[in-house]
């Protein structure tokens, strides 16, 4: 088959911090880089990241990497990788310096330091005092760095295919992978981009719930594309769900709601945490939180016509306050539920916000799988980096402003082993014409005309089943029905038709690939939660209320062929320091 | 007749892309005025919402969350107006 095609040393898919950031690497080495992004680059989701980013540069108070790696193993809840996340604690300081360097204006002390904020999970000395980890450009920290990071891509002229939507990953004749099958979205038309290396940046996959903070770009595109090309996904179970998003639409509504003196009440208007937690109450942690709202939907006691959400009370703390402390809220209410929090209760479900699972990498972002015998192998040429990637720094739980920090620190790492692996591997590899024809194959699937089940109806049932069955409340018995309807959603898929055929920015088929997409990761999310026995971390199981590190203190890999489980160690081994052995997580 | 049926839909599928954004409350505002709001927009109203889509997420957020005005007036009548269609009513309202 004959496409159109284009050579690069390196190929990003993925345009958020991760990728530009990568991207930057390269092209200042004088590499030839392209990077692919569905969507404008600086509306990539990192633009929504309001917190921060984690590094102790002890600005505020005494501070270490040490103690932030403390906290980062401890907040993983043992199932992050030592090594790993002693570099990531360590890189933190130079990643923001040098983000400072790069025009990242983040908000200043007087002595013209850069200002760091505390923040939940951070502490001082291992454990003790809370600490003030959290640098922040105003209350537009991923803005600020994803157009940083954009402009110096421009300057150091690394080529942008904007609106092109990546398709899945090809292969030459001896099977490795040389680049991919993209999509240009105004056009309609594809396009080959053969590469020495790939670096999937695709980010999260928060969209496969139906409620969720995530942007509707975040999709989990190269998470499923790495799937297809028979890579497992690690650690998918653990997807970290915020209590309270806006019922049925999923934005966030901050936890300072429930510190200003909020709470949260059932449809007979009971202050029910205090049943669930009786010392912290509403303040209790995220999974708690979480699970206690599903349970009162669950038995009854939800509010509205469907019964399908509870209220978060705001109205006794006053307007001065609510105004004051908590301005955007009551923006965001008014205009998402339709109500105002000075006058009545928001509406609020858990929503879907960051997966910590995805594809498997070694700390230079290179893609990493276990090559039998308890080995492992990376796979030649093959890059993942920012949420879609699993260096294994989160293990179950992410800390907040440790995101930004992964898709910087690794992303950056992946370029700069890119830079090494193109230098030795200096050939173009070709695609093999079997391995076009699949990816073109998932391209004119679409193209197929007359009667069939609408893209839209398939896709709301299963966010649907994946909120109902994949979500906080974990039993066996949910999740395994789960599993079964996800079966018969994913045979039903094939019967998907579109009705418009057109070409020209035909969004209604990008959403038919990104569909593709979802049932594929949503899968592996509820397969490994389903296998799970404990409780670690954002994965809670009513069933198995402990964590069992006897038996589960490792991380699952989730294959495809055959909906598959397979198991690593966790590595323990920090790089120079002891290693931080288990312990009962409490704060 | 639906009234999106007479308008160019290739512009619209292509509007339909520029509102995806990189926050969940942009995708929603926008996507939720194309199929509400903008079939009743004049030719030049268009012309300032194609504009709109032109900005930078943060700003769009500033404005629509009234943590900032547009300075130019047309933009600021679009935005109250994108508001207006796209607000969730108040309950029993
Ligand atoms: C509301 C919210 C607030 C947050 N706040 C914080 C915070 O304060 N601190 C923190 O540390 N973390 C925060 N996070 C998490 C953090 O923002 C994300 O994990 C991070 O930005 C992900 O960056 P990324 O580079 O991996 O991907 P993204 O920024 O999501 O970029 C993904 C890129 O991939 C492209 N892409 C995807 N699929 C395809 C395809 N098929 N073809 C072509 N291109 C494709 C997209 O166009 C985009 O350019 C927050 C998350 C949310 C939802």
């Amino acid at each position: 088959m004959s496409l159109p095609t284009r050579h690069f040393d390196a190929l990003i898919i993925g345009a958020g911090g991760a990728g530009l950031n990568a991207a930057l690497q390269l092209a200042s080495a004088e590499l030839r880089v392209a990077v692919v992004s569905k969507v404008f680059p600086t509306r990539s989701h990192t633009v929504a990241a309001q917190g921060g980013v984690n590094a102790a540069l002890a600005n505020m108070m005494p501070d270490s990497w040490h103690w932030h790696m403390f906290d980062t193993v401890k907040g993983s809840d043992y199932l992050g990788d030592q090594d790993a996340i002693e570099f990531m604690c360590r890189e933190a300081i130079p990643t923001v310096y040098e983000l400072e360097h790069a025009g990242v204006p983040f908000s200043r002390l007087d002595n013209g330091k850069i200002y760091q904020r505390p923040f939940g999970g951070q502490s001082q000395n291992f454990g003790g005092d809370q600490a003030a980890r959290t640098c922040a450009a105003a209350d537009r920290t991923g803005h600020a760095i994803l157009h940083t990071l954009y402009q110096q891509n421009i300057r150091a002229r690394t080529h942008f295919f904007d609106e092109f939507f990546a398709i899945d990953l090809v292969r030459d004749a001896e099977g490795v992978i040389c680049g991919a099958l993209v999509l240009e979205i105004e056009t309609g038309e594809p396009l080959l981009i053969e590469s020495k290396a790939t670096l999937l940046a695709t980010g999260g996959c928060g969209q496969v719930f139906r409620t969720t903070s995530n942007a509707h770009i975040n999709t989990g595109d190269g998470t499923a594309m790495a799937l297809r090309a028979g890579i497992p996904l690690m650690d998918m179970e653990f997807f970290q769900f915020h209590p309270t998003g806006i019922a049925g639409k999923g934005m966030l509504i901050t936890e300072g709601t429930r510190g200003e003196g909020g709470y949260l009440i059932n449809k007979d208007g009971e202050r029910f945490m205090e049943r669930y937690a009786p010392r912290a109450k509403d303040l209790a942690s995220r999974d708690v939180v979480s699970r206690a709202i599903v349970t009162e939907v669950k038995e009854g006691r939800g509010c509205g016509e469907h019964g399908d959400y509870v209220m978060l009370k705001l109205d006794h703390l006053g307007e001065a306050v609510i105004s004051k402390r908590l301005p955007g809220i009551r923006e965001s209410s008014k205009i998402f539920a339709g109500c105002d929090p000075v006058i009545e209760p928001i509406p609020v479900f858990p929503t879907a916000h960051y997966a910590m699972g995805g594809i498997p990498t070694d700390r230079f972002g290179r893609v990493a799988m276990p090559a039998g015998h308890g080995s492992e192998e990376v796979v030649a040429g093959l890059y993942a980096a920012g949420e879609c990637a699993c260096a294994s720094v989160h293990g179950a739980n992410r800390l907040g402003g440790n995101s930004l920090l992964d898709i910087l620190v690794f992303g950056r790492l992946a370029g700069k082993d890119i830079i090494d692996f193109v230098r030795e591997n200096p050939y173009q590899r070709t695609a093999d014409s079997a391995s076009l024809d699949w990816a073109m194959a998932r391209l004119s699937r679409w193209d197929q005309k007359g009667q069939g089940i609408p893209v839209q109806e398939l896709r709301a049932e299963f966010r649907k089943c994946m909120e109902d069955h994949a979500g906080v409340f974990r039993t066996e018995a949910i999740m395994s029905e789960g599993v079964e309807k996800l079966r018969e959603i994913r045979a039903r898929l094939p019967e998907a038709r579109l009705t418009d055929h057109s070409k020209v920015f035909n969004t209604a088929r990008i959403e038919a690939l990104e569909l593709e997409n979802m049932v594929d990761v949503g899968f592996s999310i509820a397969v490994s939660a389903l296998h799970r026995q404990e409780s670690r971390g954002a994965h809670s199981r009513p069933d198995h209320p402990e964590r069992d590190d006897q038996s589960w203190l490792k991380h699952s890999l989730y294959y495809q062929d055959g909906d598959r489980m397979d198991y690593k160690p966790v590595r323990t081994k920090p790089l120079t320091v002891e290693s931080f052995p288990p312990k009962e997580r409490v704060y | 007749m639906d009234p999106l049926v007479a308008d160019d839909e290739q512009e619209i599928r292509r509007l339909r892309w520029q509102c995806r954004r990189g926050m969940l409350e942009l995708d929603h505002l926008l996507d939720r005025f194309l199929d509400l709001g903008y079939a009743d927009l004049t030719t030049a109203e268009r012309i300032g919402f194609v504009a709109l889509l032109g900005e930078q997420d943060q700003r769009l957020s500033d404005w629509f969350m009234a943590r900032a005005e547009p300075p130019d007036p047309g933009m600021r009548a679009l935005v109250a107006r994108i508001l207006e269609v796209v607000r969730e009513r108040p309950r029993g309202a």
